[in-house]
């Protein structure tokens, strides 16, 4: 099947791949764009561990095709924090323990990120619904509310008072 | 998992969508993708066309008609609804965050939703009870069908091959009415072992003046139950009253049965839930 010539943004810079038409967004980001932080667990729409934000929206990125995302803005684990400058979210996974394997977090903190964006004071409910598609066999889920719930917090007293370079 | 391989068109137009279809057997339409590619990858689906309409102006967004009605275009996804003025229907504000999850609204589309016609999914119990209008477009024109019928069996519809649903109609909110939608999930998936949504109208002295039931996960197709609207109707809607309307939910259609839910379990959760669904109408409208 030929192949198509896509542009898009990922995690702020353009980016240009050639893709066959049934390339899933999940295969273009981890295999031509060598971004392997976005993980593939069930590879059947369940788990969530593929989420990223696709113009700002949480999606699962095993669900949607590479040419459909032609021309948007893709937000992957790496283009949240760095080593040394982690996001929020990161640093609040790693202070309150919210991960084990760690093979569920990169999506789990992706959906966090797209109820941080709406919702900058969310109750534990709310938390637990918007991570609802993302499955974690590790925690028991505890921690990671623990941790959102923690990043939002951080993230308010950021927007509050403007971040000094810490 | 990877689909079979395909041709793929982004449509730039409902016509050259329409055109597509009419000319190739083989074309399937996809919007959010979030049916058809989970099928696709499975290769339960292996189209040899997709005709992507995920980015027609013509059918996103929502807008009000002049006689006060809502129309929603095909391509708002679930997400989108609920920012809508669509929320002001109760049903909806009930209907939408049952649906599978955060990612999965943020890309599904109420035309995918209906259009694909899954015998459990849940936004067609709403539509039914709403009585709501979907507007096709096909080359030859435009038509406009009742939700009532539409949905014939599993993933069968009243749709045409060369169509396409451009609009869900819902009606215009009304100070009488009150609506709900109650369901109980089947865990792992969230789709519904048995969702009944109820509009009711009620007039003076708490008299039901007008009901929708729709009835979803419970048969091979959502359907609307009239039997329980006439019994309600008439009726003050004591709890006596809407005891007896829920218990005529299922009649004689054959309910399913899969690992999840047996016939006769499920048979007594749509009585359960559908009691629920009018009580909490009721207790809406009043
Ligand atoms: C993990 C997961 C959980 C889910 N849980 C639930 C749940 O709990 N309850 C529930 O109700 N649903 C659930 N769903 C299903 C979801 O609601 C639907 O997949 C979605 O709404 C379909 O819309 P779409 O735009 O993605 O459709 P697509 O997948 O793009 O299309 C579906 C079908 O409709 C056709 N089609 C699409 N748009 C049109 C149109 N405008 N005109 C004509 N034909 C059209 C396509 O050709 C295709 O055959 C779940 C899905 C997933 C992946
Ligand atoms: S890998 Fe995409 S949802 Fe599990
Ligand atoms: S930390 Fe192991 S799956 Fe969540």
């Amino acid at each position: 099947m030929a192949e198509l010539h896509i542009a898009l943004e990922v995690n702020g810079e353009q980016r240009e791949a050639d893709v066959e038409p049934r390339t899933l967004l999940v295969s273009m980001l981890r295999e031509d764009l060598e971004l392997t932080g976005t993980h593939v667990g069930c590879d059947t729409s369940q788990c969530g561990a593929c989420t990223v934000l696709v113009d700002g929206h949480a999606v699962k990125s095993c669900t949607m095709l590479a040419v459909q995302a032609e021309h948007t803005a893709v937000t992957t684990i790496e283009g949240l924090g760095q080593p040394g400058s982690l996001h929020p979210l990161q640093q609040a996974f790693w202070d309150k323990h919210g991960l084990q394997c760690g093979f569920c977090t990169p999506g789990m903190i992706m959906a966090a990120a797209d109820l941080m964006a709406h919702n900058p004071e969310p109750t534990d409910t709310e938390i637990r619904h918007a991570i609802a598609g993302n499955i974690c066999r590790c925690t028991g889920y505890h921690n990671i509310v623990a941790a959102v719930r923690e990043a939002a917090s951080v993230m308010r007293e950021g927007a509050a008072a403007p971040a000094t370079n810490a | 998992m990877i689909p079979a391989a395909f041709d793929y068109t982004r449509a730039t137009s409902v016509e050259e969508a329409l055109g597509i279809l009419a000319s190739d057997e083989g074309a399937k339409l996809i919007a959010g993708g979030q049916s058809l590619l989970p099928l696709m990858k499975l290769r339960l689906a292996q189209p040899a066309r997709l005709v992507d309409i995920g980015r027609l102006p013509e059918l996103r967004g929502v807008s009000k008609l002049d006689d006060g009605r809502l129309s929603v275009g095909a391509l708002t996804t679930y997400a989108e609804l609920m920012d809508s003025p669509a929320v002001h229907l109760a049903v909806i504000r009930d209907v939408v965050p049952a649906i599978a999850d955060v990612q999965v609204r943020n890309r599904g589309t109420i035309g995918g939703a209906v259009a694909h016609a899954d015998p459990a999914a849940d936004l067609p119990a709403a539509l039914l009870a709403l009585d709501a209008e979907l507007v096709i477009q096909s080359s030859s024109g435009t038509r406009s069908v009742k939700a009532d019928g539409f949905f014939q069996g599993p993933f069968a519809t009243g749709l045409a091959h060369d169509e396409i649903l451009a609009a869900v109609i819902l009606p215009a909110p009304r100070g009488d009415a009150g609506s709900a939608y109650a369901s109980i999930q089947q865990r792992a998936s969230g789709y519904p072992i048995a969702g009944v949504a109820a509009v009711v109208f009620v007039g003076a002295g708490g008299l039901v003046e007008g009901a929708g039931i729709g009835v979803t996960g419970v048969s091979d197709h959502p359907y609307r139950a009239h039997e329980v609207e006439d019994a309600l109707v008439g009726t003050t809607g004591t709890a006596d009253a809407v005891a007896a309307a829920a218990a005529l939910v299922v009649g004689d259609r054959e309910v399913s049965a899969d690992i999840h839910a047996g016939r006769e379990y499920r048979a007594a959760m749509a009585v359960v839930h559908a009691r629920r669904a009018i009580e909490a109408a009721l207790a809406r409208a009043r």
